[in-house]
Parts: C-alpha cells; structure tokens; sequence
C-alpha cells in the first residue's frame, strides 16, 4: 500500500495557526506513507496537478488531503482521484481548517497536535479503504411536478420547452395559484392577472405537459429514475364537452362565498374558479350541490345544452412512472383568526391583504364589492415574527405588498389617510427601497410600531387601533375605517401533504428543507426530489420564479444524459450474521430494506438504489451484520484508536 | 435639552445584571413597542415599557431615575404579548430590585410618633420607606 499526503496552507487560512512543518513531518513518520506534500492552495490547478502526477509516478493507491471540510471541497478531489485511474473512494479528508486553525486560532500548539491527530485519523481509515465504485443506471425524461401555482407553471414549462415529459399536477380546478388573485406585484406593478394568464394559457398548449387539476397526490414510492406515483383524480362533474356558456350557473339556487375572491362576492354551487381559469370549464363544489347531497334539484344538468354535467362522475386513480419530481406546493396565508387582538373574523372592518387585493382588482374594474373607507391603516407582522403563536420567521413579502397596496390605495384617492404601521420595514431586494420612497412620496405614512390591539366600538363598528410609535415615543390610539391585516405565509396544506406522501425533511418553520442552504437551494435530501417556491420558505414571485427555473435545470441535469452515477456509499448486509429481526426494515426512512427468505433463512436485503448511506439501519443492528460501505465497523475502530493514540496493528 | 451619553463596554455590566436579576436576555427586544401599546398604565408612566427595555439594552443607569417601573401593576400584558416572549414585566421587577438593593429609607420610623404608627396601614407604611422613587 502506498498512501499521498497533502497537506494545504489555504493561502494562510490554516497555515498561520498550524505549523505544516510539524505536521509534515508527523505524517511522513506513519506507516505506508509514501509521499508527503504541501501547497499554498491544494484545490487549485497546481495542487490538483500535483496530487494527479503524484498517483501515477509513484503509484499510489490512497489519497490522504489535509485541508478544509470535506464539504466544501470533497468532491474536488475525489474527481481528481477518479480521473488518476483509482476508486474515488480510496480518498480521505482532513478537517484541518474548519476543525484546527478556525475554531483553535489562538491555541497554535494544540491545533497543531490536533492536526496531527485527525491526520492519523484519516489514514487509519484510507488504509482500510475498499475500492467502491460508482454504478450508472439508466433514466428517462419523465418528471412530475406538484402544485401548478407560479413556481409550478414556470417549472412545467421549461421542462417542456427543452423537450421533457411533463405531468403537472394540481389540487385546485384551476393553475394560477395564488399569484392569481393578486391584484398588481411589486415592484413593478404589473397586473398580477395580465402577466400571469398568458403563462397559465402557454401550459395547455405545451405538447409536452399534461395536466391534471383537480387532482390530488395519493402514493409515491420508488426512487430517481423509477419513481412510481398514484394520482387521485376528484370527479368535477362536469365532464370535457362543457364549453363555459354559463347557463347552468344561472339556474342554480345555490349561493356562497366564493373564496378566490375571499369572501366578497358569492358564487354558484356550479361555478368557473375565475375569469381566466386554466382549464376554463365549469366544476361541481360536491360539498354545496343540492342534487350531490339530496338528490333534488339537477337544474344545470337539465339545461346544459351540451350536456356536460354527470353527476355520476367517480374519483379516478392514475398510474403514472416518473424520473425525478419537483415540489411545488406553495404556502397558505396565516390564519388571522389565531391573533385574536386583532378582532380578524368577529369585526367585519378588520380584513386579510388578500381580501384587500382583491378589492382593489374589483375597484379598478369599476365594480367595487364594498366601500373602503377614508382612514386605513395596515398592521404588519401578522403572524410572522412572532413566537406567541409560533411563527419566528419574516414572511419577507408582506412589508413590500403593504408598500404597494398603501400606495396604489393613496394614488387612487389622495384624500385617503393611508398608514401602515410595521416592526421592520425590510426593503431589500431589486427596486424595493426607490419603492417604498415612492410610497412614502405618495403620503402614506409609515409608523414604527407593532400594533398591540384593536377595539372596536360596538355602535358605530369603526375600529380603533392602539400602538406605540417607537420612534417618536408616543402612544397612538386612533379610529379607522378598515384595517388590514399584513398576514404571512405558512407551509399549506399541500405542502404539509406532500412532505408527507414523499417523507421530506422540513425546516423549524414547517417549510421543505433544501439540501443545502448555499450550495443545494433546491435539492432535498430525497435523491431526484427539488423544490422550488414558497414550498421551500416565504419568497416573492421574482425568487420564485428564479427557483422554479433552477429546479427544472436541476432535474434536467440528472436527467438529460440518460444515465446516472449512483453513491455506492450503501448499507450491506453481513447475510451470516443477519438474524432477520426486521429493525432496519423498520427504521429505514427510504423503505430500502426488506427482509426475504434465502436459504431457508430470513435475511435482509438492501435495495442498493434506494438506500441513501443514512446509516440509521446500521446503528440499530443489535447483531452488527449491517454495515455501510466507506463507515464499516472495522475502519471506525482504527479511527478511534488512532485518535485515541493507539499503536497501528 | 438633548442629553449626550456614552456607551462604551462598561455599560454592559449593567445589561448583565438586569439580564440576571430578571432571567431575561433583554437585547433580544426588538423594540416592536407591543408591550407599551398594549400597557393598561403607560399613560400613567414617565417612559414607556419599550423604553426601559431600550435603556437597559444600551446600558444607561438613567433608567433607573424614572418613575413608570413602580406604575407597572405587574399585569402581565406585555409578557403575554410580546412575539419575542420576552417576560417585560420580570424585567420592571429586576429595576425594582436594583432600587430597592439600595436600601436608601425615605421615611425615617424613628421620628413617627408611636400613636400615628399604631393606626397608619403597615403594607403603605412598608412602601413608602423604599418603593416610592429611585
């Protein structure tokens, strides 16, 4: 065996704390250490160069690089080990920077034994090393994505445009989500409506999308490139002959609130979503029909003239393969019934921004639902930033839709008192801080201050708002007309659901958790699985539609080659000493392992693409049959006896 | 009169021993001023609830010169609002403390005539020797 060492100065990073001499020095005294080399900057070409020449003149067999984390730059050299001809595996770091020179900067002589240590460590296990190979398996270009809101519809479509097969798949009877009811976006102040529905439109036209709305996902299993999903399908009972005439509405005595436009105006029981609903047909809400639940009333069925209502529509199940999957799954706003100071949902003046949207979509258009008032105020942090009911993170868009809905209620009548009372107000993305100037140009006032409670008087119904102006040091206690609530975002329903049916990881907050926060945006620890959007946290429809194009590419880089590396860091199972007890099968987060009858013996088996290298079957063995390639028992040991300082056997 | 004041390391041993004192860590108040919207006294009071907070945060013993502490009823509607759930009343009870620590009498007992003693309330009696100002 003959073992390189490299050690790297990180251009001062490590070398002004540990003393490479010294550790060069310690590590060339090991057994099986062949070659011992330094350099400014290990990761860089000269370095690569050295550590490729090295392995083929004096033909070594394991690689020991003494450096940053194997985070940062594992992957830089195991290429280069690769490339040398050798297994990628017979390669160990050092953590000598993040682990040494950073954390014990002042204690030189102590970083430097320790980097002696965690050398010796990393060559206690290269010498044990097995030359893994990476295994390629073959993928298609199938890939599903959940939830067809903005994030959703931007994915789907660049996946088909560049030639992928694309199922979308949505729980509502329409895409759009909730950039659809959006009045204008900040900071811009584009109709939220005009730049959306032509997206919306593009996605029935892509030959390459199909979509499924009113649909929900039931099961996935399976893994990268042999996904295997199950797609309930809920009965519209309206059936693809409906051409969105209208009569049926018309003749259905049903009314209620209709919750696209927050409760201001009502609809039928037979209903389109909205004006440029994607697909624009006409849908059944079973919970409201008279005839689903009684069985009396079929008026739109009987004067459909295309007949396209069939009450006797059912639930359908579709079977669909898929290579990689995005998530897609959006948020929900706060319910602001929860902070109850604030009156949401007993007072009928106390409304959600989103019901102000949509207010002021109604007033543009010249059919208001119901009159403003001349004194708003906007309160901010509604359920963001907030540990009393939960929530600790920023939503980050409710400061700049406020900013918006303040101004454009102010430019629409400047005889409005417009306020916006906030804790922060963060401005901080493109275009942002010149819009909040203009808003504060325009007169509406900013207050600093968290709103503390809202009254309302029992006669004349108008709210008064209480708070401190933290700036001036006053108490504020003043009647409006309307207040509304700057709700934040949680992780919704769908996106509870699908963290569920795919068994992701989620963040403090309830949102998916990327794979890594820099480097990983939209990856997940799910091999084949990304995210994207207000899934993955609170964002705005710029870094939204951002994310939703990287997780496209990000799939299409898995898929686009055809084939796949697969990690052969996997359990294995020591079949003789498998006792077949199923506690791996059972602590398994990937249902990776199962156990069979082989031999007239019951063993587990280890399906090698779907194991993730987690471990957790290994630490529960009670017999120590399974192991993991790469951490075997054996190779632990002699790490902790080499940091333990024992003599190598 | 705008007052200048300095805020150099030494201050923080002040912060420290309101943190200690009240089991808080009040740099985490994020002067959102819940705390004195929601006070059912601050129109009672000198500073306001966020104040004190402020105050404490920068290390500024003046604090201790205002009178709100000894309005706040220790009602707690500041501690079961604020959203960093910060208990603000614990903190008015350490500046309480740090006043009372001083042990200075306002009332010398000795020169109460023992009849006027025997009828005054011992509870107002007992405060007004130390709580009334700083």
């Amino acid at each position: 065996m003959k073992i390189g060492v490299y050690v790297c100065h990180c251009g001062g990073n490590i070398s002004e704390v540990v003393d490479i001499k010294k550790l060069t020095a310690s590590a060339e005294q090991q057994s099986e250490v062949a070659v011992v080399r330094d350099n400014a900057h290990m990761c860089s070409d000269v370095g690569r160069n050295l550590v490729l020449e090295d392995i083929k003149k004096h033909k070594l067999d394991r690689i020991v690089v003494a450096a940053c984390s194997p985070q940062f730059h594992g992957k830089t050299f195991m290429d280069i080990v690769e490339k040398a001809g050798l297994s990628p595996y017979v390669f160990e770091m050092a953590n000598i920077r993040e682990q040494c020179s950073w954390p014990h900067f002042n204690e030189p002589d102590l970083a430097t034994k320790k980097a002696k240590d965690l050398v010796s460590v990393a060559l206690a296990k290269a010498r044990l090393d097995e030359s893994l190979s990476r295994k390629t398996m073959p993928i298609g270009k199938r890939v599903l994505v959940v939830g067809a809101g903005i994030a959703g519809i931007q994915a789907a479509l660049d996946l088909g445009d560049a030639g992928f097969e694309v199922y979308l798949v949505e729980k509502e009877a329409t895409i759009g989500g909730k950039m659809a009811q959006l009045s204008r976006t900040f900071p811009t102040e584009d109709c939220a409506a005009c730049i959306l529905s032509p997206k919306m439109a593009d996605v029935p036209a892509n030959p390459n999308i199909t979509l499924f709305t009113n649909s929900e996902i039931e099961k996935v299993s399976g893994f990268l490139g042999n996904f295997e999903v199950i797609i309930n399908k809920k009965p519209t009972y309206v059936n693809d002959q409906c051409v969105a005439c209208g009569v049926c509405e018309e003749k259905c005595p049903v009314k209620i609130p209709n919750e696209f436009e927050q409760g201001l105006t009502n609809r039928r029981a037979i209903y389109v979503p909205f004006e440029f609903a994607v697909p624009y047909r006409y849908l059944i809400d079973e919970s409201n029909c008279i005839y689903l639940k009684k069985g009396k009333c079929g008026n739109c069925k009987k004067v459909c003239p295309h007949d396209a209502v069939d009450f006797d529509q059912k639930a359908e199940k579709v079977e669909l393969k898929v290579d990689t999957i995005i998530v897609a799954t959006g948020y929900d706003i706060f319910d602001a019934k929860e902070k109850k100071v604030y009156g949401f949902g007993t007072n009928k003046n106390v409304i959600t921004s989103l019901a102000m949207e949509r207010m002021i979509v109604h007033e543009a258009e010249g059919r208001a639902t119901r009159e403003i008032g001349k004194r708003v105020a906007f309160i901010q942090c509604v359920g963001s930033r907030d540990e009393q009911i939960g929530n600790e993170y920023c939503s980050r868009i409710c400061c700049m839709y406020a900013t918006k809905l303040s101004q454009l209620l102010k430019r629409a009548d400047p005889k409005k008192d417009v306020y916006v009372f906030y804790t922060d107000l963060r401005a901080f993305g493109k275009g942002f801080e010149e819009y909040y100037k203009r808003a504060q140009k325009t007169g509406v006032k900013f207050i600093r201050g968290r709103v503390a409670e809202v009254n309302e008087d029992s006669k004349t119904g108008r709210v008064t708002i209480k708070a401190e102006d933290t700036l001036a040091r006053q108490i504020i206690e003043s009647e409006f007309d309307l207040v509304v609530l700057s709700v934040g975002m949680t992780p919704g329903a769908g996106t509870r659901q699908a963290a569920e049916v795919l068994r992701m990881t989620k963040s403090p907050g309830g949102f998916l958790q990327e794979a890594h926060p820099k480097f990983k945006p939209v990856d997940t620890l799910n091999d084949g699985v990304f995210i994207c959007g207000c899934a993955q946290g609170p964002k705005d429809i710029p870094d939204t539609v951002a994310q939703a194009s990287a997780a496209a590419s990000r799939a299409i880089r898995l898929m686009n080659k055809g084939v796949y590396a697969v990690e052969p860091i996997t359990a294995v199972v020591d079949e003789d000493l498998c006792s077949g007890c199923g506690t791996c099968v059972s602590v398994c987060p990937y249902e990776a392992v199962k156990t069979e009858i082989k031999d007239d013996k019951r063993v587990a088996k280890v399906n090698e693409m779907l194991c993730q290298g987690c471990g957790s079957c290994s630490a529960a063995c009670p017999s120590g049959a399974s192991q993991q390639h790469w951490f075997m028992n054996k190779q632990l040991k002699a790490m902790v006896g080499a940091a333990l300082g024992e003599e190598e056997k | 009169m705008i007052k200048k004041v300095e805020i150099t390391p030494e201050n923080d041993k002040f912060l420290n021993k309101v943190n200690e004192l009240s089991g808080q860590v009040v740099t985490l108040c994020e002067q959102c001023g819940t705390c004195s919207g929601g006070c059912p006294l601050v129109a009672e009071m000198d500073i306001t609830p966020s104040q004190w907070m402020r105050l404490v945060q920068l290390g500024l013993k003046e604090v201790l010169d205002y009178k709100a502490v000894w309005v706040c009823a220790s009602c707690f509607t500041c501690t079961v609002r604020c959203p960093r759930k910060i208990d603000v009343s614990k903190v008015a009870e350490a500046l309480r403390q740090i006043i009372l620590r001083k042990a200075i009498d306002y009332i010398d007992l000795k020169a109460i005539p023992k009849e006027e003693l025997a009828c005054l309330p011992q509870i107002a009696l007992v405060s007004a020797c130390r709580k009334f100002t700083g």
